[in-house]
């Protein structure tokens, strides 16, 4: 697809694709956002979490008694109460159940105990401290390579004749063809990685206000919600609720990343607290809440191995995976899948064969697990094979760079299924690393890092060391195809639908709900692209389920993908239609006439013709039409899309480490994508830099680790460190366009894309400069010294 | 957000009005001054005080140079203290250390005495005045005294403030031919500190004359390690001395394990950071930047 030059509107902007603002920014910037804490109802009761101070405990019993007397408190609800509503426990986005509020035991430190509501937050966080909870403390499972020891505690008691702490086993690839590969291999590497558990962490913490009409029956949820619709079905689906009832709306939302895709206790807290008050009730948890006990991410401990000839052709890969769950399975990711998109760890090189096996445990630690921009773990995924890559290249004496290009997968191989069964749509990577590697001034690089070294070896210690680490990456978003992927059985197809008014101004309902992305802007340019109505005049309208058409949600970068097709098919539906008024009102065949800049005009007679406003005003006109056409220029439709898209890049990180103190400084990143023709080239630059500043941040910083007795060592952002601009280097971004064959724009979505692939390329640089074949992440200033005396620390348990 | 208990809220007008409050609300209430640790801990319901008494209106707020010290008022934010001409000038020290406190929001409102009287076993400013051997002054109705600053700090979040007593004022003494530095090793822009050194050092016809040693976040008491500044007092600055002092500073700390890293990193720590600051303020002494 080549790039054409768009026209520009009245108000600048590009009448389809290009750079422009963000419609949303001119509220943003001025304090008019409007999140679920400013929500202010009349009558409204607040309501707040008593929590678990511990991670594995018998409750005794719980006294509210001291918390009801208070004058303020309206309600205390309790697993009990919860108990006779049905509610107690609830089914899991991974058909798991997990506890709204603890009944029998509590199993994790923050898990939620009882709901306070009372007529101000203050007075709800004052009554929690007037419940006494007695609790027999229980020892905990911690590490998660110990969950499936014999006598290990078990977790799950509230399962029938559950006698260890397996969850699942899962595979995928050809066991037998990889072990036949890996036997003919020169050169065999494995090395044990761990993806530490994260935390999203956006600016926003998760809340809810929830009504109750006892009159109407009607029940309304505002709530951070990155899925409305999903919610509303399960709502219904769980509570016997009927979902022509239910309303869930979502105003602006401060990030999500993941973490606002499930159902947290809160939310149905909130519901229940106003059926039994019959007030509005707000809940809004803070930033320990949030950290300690909301959606984290990754906790995979891999085990992989690489085999290649000794001429650096890689052969096969393999990987075994614990992956640590928490106390209830709750990823959320397409049902298919309990690993998620783990299996397309096989990333972006040829290979013969690759297996994989992934065993799900409990711990006594928080849900969740597919959060933090991952693509359902392809950060994971990305991560191992890119280290593994490197780890093969430090065996071999091979530049890591050589052995990509040697390796990725050839333009002409494309569509390529994959080992494990995943089928690319289009890419041409070499030329992407190439770019990457020419805007670094890779040999340069490398020639600057070979002077320092040897500067060192003389005896001049006054520089730091150097590092340049790369990752190539291919990432499958837009989920997905309904005969393969549905979350709890809805399938994940998007549904949109445009109104065009007389005047030639548009609305546009989508089922995505924007959590920063800039979806007023992006789509309105969808739309402004298809039809030529400039994007200032459509309103994209989201997140009110009341309001919009079906569809799964925002999330694993699948609003351009999925929302996007479904955006650009309704509004070419609408051109077709108005193809048909215009005809009418030219009196002539609809076959006479050709599209151009946004007008119907008469082939060979350019100066007859309708622009669409023309042809808005017409189809709400008097104008006669065709027989069995109806009157209005409006479209639906529903998107399931054939296949996922395979964005892709290639990155470079240089960064200089001080060897006496462990400190690393990120000196230069480099990152060239590839997600296909860009809707708004500033808005993909800024999803860009922020997944970026995320892997400088995991590979630095970022871990949620545990004590012995379970407790969170990662409950406040004095202790679960987020990356600054300080630690953050100019970007070096750079672009290949490779469109998609089957999306309707071509476009690949791009939200998760540096998320993904950049952690490896931090990791692999610093590891580079060290001269270390492995350490785990975050490579804070104490794990690198410790990994230069060859001694690296576990990074998920608590540091002695 | 995160909500505190309840508690009641008076502006002090004076020094004299603060200390009043002090005596008449007794032992539960507060001073709040930029509240960048006081109310933290409050909203995490880790504090509870009764009362807070606000000082921000106090006159308390100044950098200035009086008989032969620098004078530094308690409620100097730190951002007033990074940007002092009047420091700087005297002691390179003081803007290394605060450009590395938090962030410049917090800079902006947190003040010196606030972080003495926090007395976190991580502050830095307690290890810079430590190193300088700067003076506390102290105010109560029964009028002012002074405190060392090495024995100001008891242990940590504990301090020689009595109740009734307000910090007012730390004096640092202006050193001829002295250079200073400050080393510190962070996870990220603004976290506290994994451990730092903050060092001054006077020459006199190439020998070391004085020297302090600060140190925080190691475990050393009182944030200073007077082993190795003894090791260090009229001897020539050499690299070997340095080295020495160093070592001897590593072996003074008593560093605990935690989430910033291990004991043993913190240790060569203590040894590299001591190193590096002593090699800069060694320089700055003998006339480099």
């Amino acid at each position: 697809m080549t790039v054409t030059e768009v026209p520009t509107s009245a108000g600048g902007n590009p009448i389809g694709f290009g750079r422009m603002l963000r419609k949303e920014d001119a509220r943003f910037l001025r304090g008019q956002g409007h999140y679920i804490d400013d929500m202010d109802m009349p009558g409204m009761l607040h309501g707040a979490i008593l929590r678990s101070p511990v991670a594995h405990a018998y409750i005794k019993s719980i006294d509210t008694s001291a918390a009801e007397a208070h004058p303020k408190v309206k309600a205390v609800i309790t697993g009990a109460t919860l108990e006779t509503l049905g509610l107690a426990w609830v089914p899991t986005l991974s058909y798991d159940t997990a506890a709204v509020l603890a009944t029998d035991k509590v199993r994790f430190q923050g898990q939620e105990v009882a709901f306070v509501i009372a007529e101000d937050k203050y007075s709800a966080r004052d009554a929690l401290e007037l419940i006494d909870v007695e609790y027999e403390i229980l020892p905990p499972v911690v590490d998660a390579k110990k969950a499936l020891d014999p006598g290990a505690p078990v977790i799950r008691t509230d399962k029938e004749g559950k006698t260890d702490n397996h969850i699942f086993d899962w595979e995928a690839g050809d066991e037998a063809k990889c072990d036949a590969a890996f036997a003919k291999a020169d050169v065999i590497v494995s090395q044990d990685m761990l993806y530490p558990r994260v935390h999203p962490s956006p600016m926003e913490t998760c809340g809810a206000v929830a009504l109750m009409d006892k009159v109407t029956g009607q029940l309304t949820i505002w709530c951070t919600s990155q899925a409305p619709h999903a919610h509303r079905t399960i709502y219904a689906l769980v509570a016997g609720l009927p979902e022509q009832k239910i309303r869930v709306v979502t105003n602006d939302i401060g990030g999500g990343f993941g973490n606002k895709v499930g159902i947290y206790s809160g939310y149905v807290l909130a519901i229940v607290g106003s059926i039994v008050t019959g007030k509005p009730v707000k809940w809004v948890e803070d930033r320990s809440e949030h950290l300690m006990s909301t959606a984290f991410a990754r906790d995979y401990h891999m085990h992989g191995e690489i085999a290649a000839t000794k001429e650096g052709k890689i052969l096969g890969v393999r990987v075994n995976v614990l992956a640590d769950h928490g106390c209830f399975n709750g990823t959320a990711q397409p049902t298919k899948f309990p690993a998620g998109f783990f299996h397309i760890f096989t990333g972006s090189y040829d290979y013969e064969a690759a297996h994989c096996k992934v065993t799900g445990v409990y711990t006594n630690k928080a849900p969740g697990g597919v959060a933090y921009a991952c693509s359902f773990r392809i950060t994971e995924a990305v991560y191992l094979v890119e280290r593994l890559v490197d780890c093969l290249a430090d065996e071999m004496k091979i530049d890591p760079a050589q052995l990509r290009l040697q390796n990725l997968l050839r333009a002409e191989q494309f569509p390529y299924t994959t080992p494990t069964g995943w089928e690319y749509d289009s890419g041409n990577y070499g030329p992407t690393l190439l770019e990457a590697m020419r805007i670094a001034g890779y040999d340069e690089l490398r020639a600057e890092q070979r002077g320092r070294r040897e500067r060192r070896a003389a005896g001049d210690t006054s520089e730091p060391l150097m590092g340049i680490g790369l990752s190539f990456f291919t990432e499958g978003v837009g989920a997905g195809p309904r005969k393969h992927m549905d979350i709890l059985g809805l399938g994940m197809a998007d549904g949109a639908e445009l109104r065009v008014h007389p005047t030639g101004k548009a609305q546009l309902r989508l089922s995505c709900i924007s959590q920063g992305q800039g979806h007023q802007t992006t789509f309105a340019q969808i739309v402004a692209q298809e039809l030529g109505i400039p994007p200032e005049d459509v309103e994209v309208i989201q997140g009110d389920t009341d309001n919009t058409p079906f569809g799964l949600g925002t999330y694993g970068s699948r609003s351009t993908p999925v929302s996007g097709g479904a955006a650009a098919i309704v509004a070419r539906r609408v051109r077709d239609k108005a193809r048909v008024v215009a005809a009418a009102a030219l009196e002539c065949s609809p076959d006479d006439l050709e599209w151009k800049l946004g007008r119907w005009q008469v082939k060979g007679d350019p100066e007859k013709g309708k622009t669409i406003q023309e042809i808005a005003m017409l189809s709400h006109s008097s104008l006669e039409l065709p027989d069995g056409v109806e009157g209005h220029l409006d479209g639906t439709c529903v998107y399931n899309p054939p296949n996922l898209t395979y964005p892709f890049g290639a990155y470079i990180c240089v960064t200089d480490v001080d060897p006496g103190t462990g400190e690393v400084k990120v000196r230069r990143f480099i990152a060239v994508d590839d997600c296909g023709p860009r809707i708004n080239p500033m808005i993909v630059e800024g999803q860009v830099h922020g997944g970026l500043a995320d892997g400088v941040g995991m590979a630095l910083m970022q871990v949620i680790a545990f004590d012995e007795e379970g407790n969170n060592l990662g409950g406040s952002f004095m202790d679960y460190l987020l990356p600054t601009s300080m630690e953050c280097p100019s970007w070096e971004l750079g672009e290949t366009i490779t469109p998609s064959p089957h999306h309707p724009l071509g476009v690949k979505g791009v939200g998760e894309s540096a998320t993904v692939g950049s952690p490896p390329a931090v990791v692999n640089s610093v590891l580079d400069a060290i001269q270390v074949r492995h350490a785990d992440m975050p490579l804070t200033p104490a794990q690198v010294w410790r990994a230069m005396q060859g001694n690296p620390f576990r990074t998920d348990l608590a540091i002695t | 957000m995160q909500i505190p208990p309840p508690f009641e809220y008076e502006r002090a007008t004076s020094i004299d009005h603060a200390i009043a409050l002090l005596d008449r609300l007794g032992p539960e209430a507060r001073l709040v001054a930029g509240g960048h640790s006081l109310l933290p801990m409050m909203k995490l319901r880790l504090a509870r005080p009764e009362h807070l008494i606000d000082i921000n209106d106090l006159d308390m707020a100044y950098v200035r140079v009086e008989g032969g010290e620098i004078r530094i008022g308690a409620m100097t934010r730190h951002r007033e203290l990074l940007e002092s001409a009047v420091a700087a000038e005297h002691y390179a020290i003081f803007g290394e250390a605060e450009r590395v406190i938090a962030d410049p929001i917090v800079r902006n409102r947190g003040t010196v005495g606030g972080s003495l009287c926090q007395a976190d076993p991580s502050e830095d400013l307690s290890a810079v005045m430590s190193a300088l051997g700067a003076t506390v002054v102290l105010r109560s109705k029964n009028g002012e005294r002074t405190v060392a600053a090495r024995e100001f700090h008891l242990g940590p979040y504990e301090t020689a403030v009595q109740p009734g007593e307000i910090v007012t004022e730390i004096r640092v003494p202006i050193r001829n031919r002295t250079g200073s530095a400050y080393q510190k090793v962070e996870r990220r822009a603004g976290d506290w500190a994994i451990a730092a050194s903050g060092v001054f050092v006077s020459l006199d016809a190439g020998t070391i004359s004085d020297c302090g040693i600060g140190l925080t976040a190691v475990g050393v008491e009182h944030f200073c390690a007077p082993a190795a500044e003894d090791a260090l007092r009229g001897q020539a600055p050499t690299e070997a001395n340095i080295v020495a002092a160093a070592q001897l500073a590593a072996d003074a700390s008593n560093p605990s394990s935690d989430q910033r890293g291990p004991a043993d990193y913190k240790r060569h720590l203590a040894n590299e950071l001591t190193a590096r600051a002593l090699r800069r303020a060694i320089a700055r002494a003998q006339g480099g930047s």
